[in-house]
């Protein structure tokens, strides 16, 4: 599960106090904010890119407000999917994988289920020159699962995608988080993202954060 | 009222007819063709000046040929100390004036490295002079005798520390705005993968530094090469011992051998386009940014 208790952030000019949620485990959460709103903020710190000013982060039933991002044990992409630029598709998949010390030949078989999975098997090989933003938010999505972490945060992962890619994107994201239990924390300003996916919604309005109640069954 | 007025104006005459800009942009390249005209005729009148004999001849000297062996090595061994203290300066000043601490502190140290740049090159030679003579300073060159079995000054470590003290800056410049144009969320991406902060810096940032790398690589060697001010003062212009080339055209100069200078000053033209190129062809354009002294 992803939990905040009372969360409060400060950055520059930009605070906000006051803050709980909580995604269960195994469930999609989305929040939602307009742009500037505190959103991705509020993600890196889950991530521990960013300090709490107070409060507790407890993730998979862990405490970790204390704990550095690379002990979190999350999967996170970026808005801008910041793919590694001198790797290529293969080791960027393999990358969490190699820093675990895990066997090559495990290595392998995981980078190869995940290249399947997500339909890139044809990008291994290459770098990240010129890919299409469905590929790279694929590419940015396998390197953050590859780990089999219990939590992935993703910020914004459907901006700036075209329509047709987007629908893509969002059954994709349906289905692995279906397929692998993993507990998401999706951070949009889009209303209609969050229609189609959420099973928890959160709304920063006005540096307060609500829990919205859904007005349909999430649809399973 | 006025709205009108100007509306109806533009609907009675055609849409306003600007004259040519031919004459703006040929008046601006005039003056900055007037720049590139004396660069390539100070080029082309050292390669009047001399023939390939002279260029042979100096090619044949024992103290020419010495100051080229010294030079190319003095300033590889420069390069690589300027890189040892520029990635991780650079480094780390791009991150501090990320996190926003201690604001006051970073410019003071900002600027201090930029001292170099900005100091005229006779003043770092003495200074240089300078600080070997204090007792810490004796006390190093003691013992660079006794373990390496060669003082410091006027001899070749004072070439080396000479060029280091002002080709670093530059390669800490040209460090620091790679560092800077790097996006730090792929770094960020790699901790919250797992690595520390040392795994992340090696297997992420580094690799995509690795033009600006170069390209400090190359400044820093260009710069140590044309450097002669501090190193007449801190290391001397001995022959066989301290000469370097721009020692080689000095000296060469002072005793009014124009033709040998000149061939001497080719040599070093040559190399400096070779480096230019290289910085051209594997930096971006930003790379440049600031850089120029």
């Amino acid at each position: 599960m992803i939990r905040l208790e009372d969360a409060s952030l400060r950055a520059g000019a930009f605070s906000v106090s006051g803050i709980n949620l909580e995604v269960p485990t195994g469930e999609y959460g989305v929040l939602m904010g307009q742009t500037g709103s505190g959103k991705t903020t509020l993600l890196e710190a889950i991530c521990g890119l960013r300090r709490l000013h107070t409060g507790r982060i407890t993730l998979a039933g862990r405490d970790v407000t204390r704990l550095s991002a690379a002990e979190r044990g999350i999967g996170y992409v970026p808005q801008d999917r910041a793919l590694f630029a001198t790797m290529t598709v293969r080791q960027q998949l393999a990358f969490a994988l190699t820093i675990r010390k895990w066997r090559r030949a495990d290595i392998e078989r995981r980078v190869s289920e995940l290249a399947t999975r997500l339909g890139i098997q044809h990008l291994l090989s290459r770098g990240i020159a010129n890919l299409s933003g469905g590929e790279s938010q694929r590419i940015a999505l396998g390197r953050a699962l590859a780990h089999r972490p219990p939590v992935l945060l993703l910020d914004e992962p459907l901006s700036a995608l075209d329509e047709e890619t987007r629908i893509q994107m969002t059954d994709l994201l349906r289905s692995v988080q279906h397929e692998t239990g993993v507990t998401v924390l999706h951070v949009t300003h889009s209303p209609a993202e969050a229609q189609r996916l959420a099973q928890q919604l959160f709304t920063f309005e006005n540096g307060a954060l609500r829990q919205r109640q859904l007005e349909r069954e999430a649809v399973r | 009222m006025t709205q009108t007025v100007a509306h109806g104006r533009e609907s009675v005459h055609s849409p306003p007819r600007l004259r040519s800009d031919a004459p703006f942009f040929i008046s601006l390249a005039l003056m900055g063709g007037l720049y590139l005209l004396l660069i390539v005729g100070m080029l082309l009148a050292d390669v009047s000046y001399t023939s390939p004999n002279h260029l042979l001849d100096a090619l044949r000297s024992p103290p020419i040929r010495y100051a080229i062996w010294l030079s190319l090595i003095s300033c590889s061994v420069t390069t690589i100390l300027s890189l040892w203290v520029a990635v991780p300066t650079g480094y780390l000043l791009s991150r501090w004036q990320r996190s926003g601490r201690f604001r006051a502190l970073r410019h003071v140290i900002d600027a201090s490295l930029d001292i170099p740049i900005v100091l005229p090159p006779l003043v770092i030679g003495l200074s240089l002079l300078i600080l070997f003579q204090t007792p810490p300073g004796r006390w190093i060159e003691r013992q660079t005798l006794h373990w390496f079995g060669t003082p410091i000054t006027y001899a070749i470590p004072s070439v080396i520390i000479a060029q280091f003290a002002v080709a670093a800056a530059f390669a800490v410049r040209t460090m620091r705005v790679t560092f800077d144009q790097l996006n730090p969320r792929s770094e960020q991406v790699a901790l919250t993968l797992g690595c520390t902060r040392s795994q992340a810096f090696f297997m992420v940032v580094l690799p995509e530094a690795r033009r600006g790398i170069l390209t400090a690589a190359t400044l820093a060697w260009a710069r140590a090469l044309g450097e002669f001010g501090p190193i007449l003062v801190f290391s001397g212009a001995t022959r066989m011992r301290t000469e370097v080339l721009p020692t080689t055209v000095f000296l060469e100069l002072s005793v009014g051998k124009i033709e040998s200078a000149v061939a001497v000053s080719l040599l070093m033209v040559a190399c400096a386009l070779v480096v230019l190129v290289i910085v051209r062809v594997f930096g971006s354009e930003d790379f440049g940014k600031g850089l120029t002294p």
